[in-house]
């Protein structure tokens, strides 16, 4: 069936074609975003006024998982390093996996879903329910207006929300492995301490996170602002911002993590 | 051309040969226009006829293919950013169904554009926006979400909120859509009664004859994207065109007709050979 | 009314964000043990460096004292150049000795310093003199074995 091999191939051509031409207005809009930015640094309460939708509301999710991340990790540390006789270490263990790697990421694709989406859907919302062409016709710049702001608190919160989650993670290991099973406390905090370096590793997980912060949410403002202005368009956008925002995160960080660990140890 | 009420003389918007295609579809094809300030204008026509299209190419929103909309003596489309949103300051819109902000209280809708584009301190913004919502007799709602309210107060809200600076020009695209008879004359009567007393000029993007018939001074028919008629409502009424007479009488078949354009029925349905 | 509530809880939501990067710097990353702005340095040469990593800690009496900037193999000496930063606070004597040494069985390699009886003091860009290089398992275990047998033969 040669016709059918055919079409296929045109098909993947079409789509290849289809997501170069959507990552260059992609590029575009993120461009047009931070130029018009200028309003929402002036006027910050706008900025305000959406970090507590990202930010704030977020709260709850990125507490409690890191939490039990943290808890886990210490459970299943303990269980490992237990058999080599140095239980001791899984402070470092615990310290280092949530810091340099777990907080940033997991906080990060946390975001995207809760966050993310929510940002999506709204700026979709508005889209297809006119708000945004209104907005438009009392000569207010619906990017500058709806859309930096939303960006900015995205860009802000999530370093914060990464370092919430890399502590309680520390915490739920201590809870796990020094209240409940019995590791020294002192060994639990001073073997992190000599092993968790602050320009390596935390300066470096606060950078990660920064990264990840401006990538998921130009993806979320951007996949918004594109949404067909249908309540399929405005789903489908929404999950494309997850799993955009999700395959980003992961991606970059493979990058990141090459860049500043390499040669290091 | 007369026109049944005759306030001053100069035209704000002229409408000269306007072309505008999408891709290669054809949507308006020369239109001429001209609306005088004062007026409340309808531009009628069927669903897909172009007439939000025109609405969009005056606000500067899409620009022409051809052909120029001039608004208040300034070519709408050769204006740069700047000066395009400082135009955009003179005119209203009000959208099909609002398009109010939905994470802003009536109150906040309406004082938007105050705080967007003035520097008037909050005080006074209070006192303007409780005029504005009287006006729409909505002062007692000024506290409410918008999801907390009708169909027609929700329009009302919308038109207090493009009237709020006091427009040279107000656009309203199918006003009457999905509204009860009660609210559809309501909008009806304020569209006419804001236009007289603030001086403005409206133009009225519907396909309901009945209420608009009752207020407006011009109407325009698109048709195919050209313009099929235009006249007074009294001439409209009377007219014997063809287009014009099914449009207002809302016949089935005419000019616009029933079936959508395709293939013959026996070739559809495998009466005839049909080419393989 | 609304959005003063709102307000309160972005602060919060900042404050509680810059308390939690301060307890990572502070007590998960131990930042205000090592400073880099205040710190000298000082090298020493090794014989064999075993499992040293970059960024591994330098002790003396178990407190960190300092850390390993960088390695290098020397072509003059065909030995290990190990750049040490060590924190300002922190001074010893001209003939301190430094070892290589190991946290526990398996843990990580760290350089030991111990305090001399000299009244010079090392300054910046010194080198120690005295170095003890790494135990390599495989030469301690052959060590081991080389002594029993001279002890068997005894017998």
């Amino acid at each position: 069936m040669p016709k059918r091999i055919v079409s296929g191939i045109q098909s993947i051509g079409h789509r290849v074609i289809e997501s170069i031409w959507r990552l260059g207005l992609a590029s575009r809009f993120f461009i047009l975003v931070l130029l018009k930015s200028g309003t929402s640094l002036r006027r910050f309460n706008l900025v305000i006024r959406e970090l507590y939708f990202t930010g704030v509301l977020s709260l709850i999710i990125i507490v409690v998982s890191g939490l039990f991340v943290g808890m886990v990790l210490g459970l299943q540390g303990y269980e490992t390093l237990q058999k080599y006789g140095s239980e001791s270490a899984v402070g470092t263990l615990v310290a280092l996996s949530l810091v340099r790697e777990l907080g940033p990421v997991v906080a990060a694709l946390l975001f995207a879903s809760r966050a993310g989406s929510a940002i999506t859907a709204e700026i979709g919302l508005m889209k297809a329910t006119e708000q945004l062409a209104a907005m438009g016709m009392m000569a207010v710049d619906p990017i500058a207006r709806v859309v930096a702001p939303r960006f900015w608190a995205g860009v802000i919160s999530m370093p914060f929300l990464a370092a919430m989650f890399s502590v309680m993670g520390v915490f739920g290991g201590y809870l796990v492995t020094v209240v409940f099973i019995g590791v020294d406390e002192g060994s639990y905090w001073s073997q992190m301490q000599s092993a968790v370096d602050f320009r390596f590793d935390i300066l470096n997980g606060f950078i990660k996170s920064c990264f990840f912060g401006v990538a998921v949410t130009a993806i979320a403002v951007f996949e918004g602002y594109d949404a067909p202005p249908t309540a399929e368009g405005v789903s489908g956008a929404t999950t494309r911002t997850v799993v955009t925002s999700s395959l980003v995160i992961l991606g970059l960080d493979f990058i990141l993590t090459a860049f500043m660990f390499r040669g290091v140890s | 051309m007369e026109s049944s009420i005759s306030m001053t003389s100069d035209n704000l918007i002229e409408v000269s040969d306007l072309n505008f295609s999408y891709d290669t579809r054809a949507i308006l094809k020369g239109i001429d226009m001209t609306m005088r300030r004062g007026q409340v204008i309808a531009v009628m026509g069927g669903s897909g006829s172009g007439k939000t299209t025109l609405l969009r190419l005056i606000s500067g929103e899409i620009r022409p293919t051809s052909g120029y909309v001039k608004f208040a003596g300034e070519i709408v489309h050769e204006l740069d950013r700047d000066a395009l949103f400082k135009l955009r300051r003179k005119m209203g819109m009000l959208f099909q169904f609002g398009a109010l902000f939905t994470d802003l209280s009536v109150f906040d809708n309406v004082a938007f554009q105050m705080r967007e584009h003035t520097n008037l301190p909050e005080s006074m913004i209070r006192d303007l926006v409780l005029m504005k919502l009287q006006a729409v007799g909505l002062r007692g709602a000024h506290r409410l979400m918008p999801n907390e309210l009708s169909g027609g107060m929700a329009r009302r809200v919308a038109l207090a909120r493009s009237i709020a600076l006091d427009p040279m020009l107000v656009m309203y695209d199918e006003p009457f859509t999905g509204l009860d008879p009660i609210s559809l004359s309501v909008i009806g009567n304020l569209i006419r009664r804001l236009t007289d007393s603030l001086g403005m000029t409206s133009i009225v993007v519907t396909h309901n004859v009945e209420e608009s018939l009752k207020i407006v001074d011009y109407v325009y028919f698109i048709a195919d994207g050209v313009i099929a008629a235009e006249g007074t409502p009294q001439e409209v009424r009377e007219s014997v065109a063809p287009f014009v007479h099914q449009f207002i009488h809302g016949e089935e078949d005419g000019p616009v007709p029933f079936h959508y354009p395709t293939q013959a029925y026996r070739q559809d349905l495998n009466l005839e050979d049909s080419v393989a | 009314m609304q959005r003063t509530t709102m307000d309160l809880w972005v602060g919060l939501f900042v404050v509680m964000g810059i308390i939690a990067l301060m307890i990572l710097s502070l007590k998960v990353g131990n930042l205000n043990v090592y400073n880099p702005s205040q710190s000298y340095v000082i090298t020493g040469n090794f014989e064999n460096i075993g499992g040293l990593k970059v960024r591994a800690p330098v002790k003396s009496a178990g407190v960190v004292v300092g850390r390993v900037t960088n390695i290098q193999f020397s072509t003059e000496t065909y030995d290990a150049v190990v750049t040490m930063s060590m924190d300002a606070r922190f001074q010893f004597p001209k003939d301190t000795f430094a070892s290589i040494l190991t946290s526990g069985l398996l843990g990580e390699q760290y350089i030991g310093l111990a305090a001399g009886g000299d009244e010079a003091m090392l300054k910046a860009g010194d080198k120690i003199m005295k170095t003890n290089s790494a135990m390599v398992l495989e030469e301690l275990i052959g060590r081991f074995l080389f002594n029993k047998a001279a002890e068997d033969d005894s017998f």
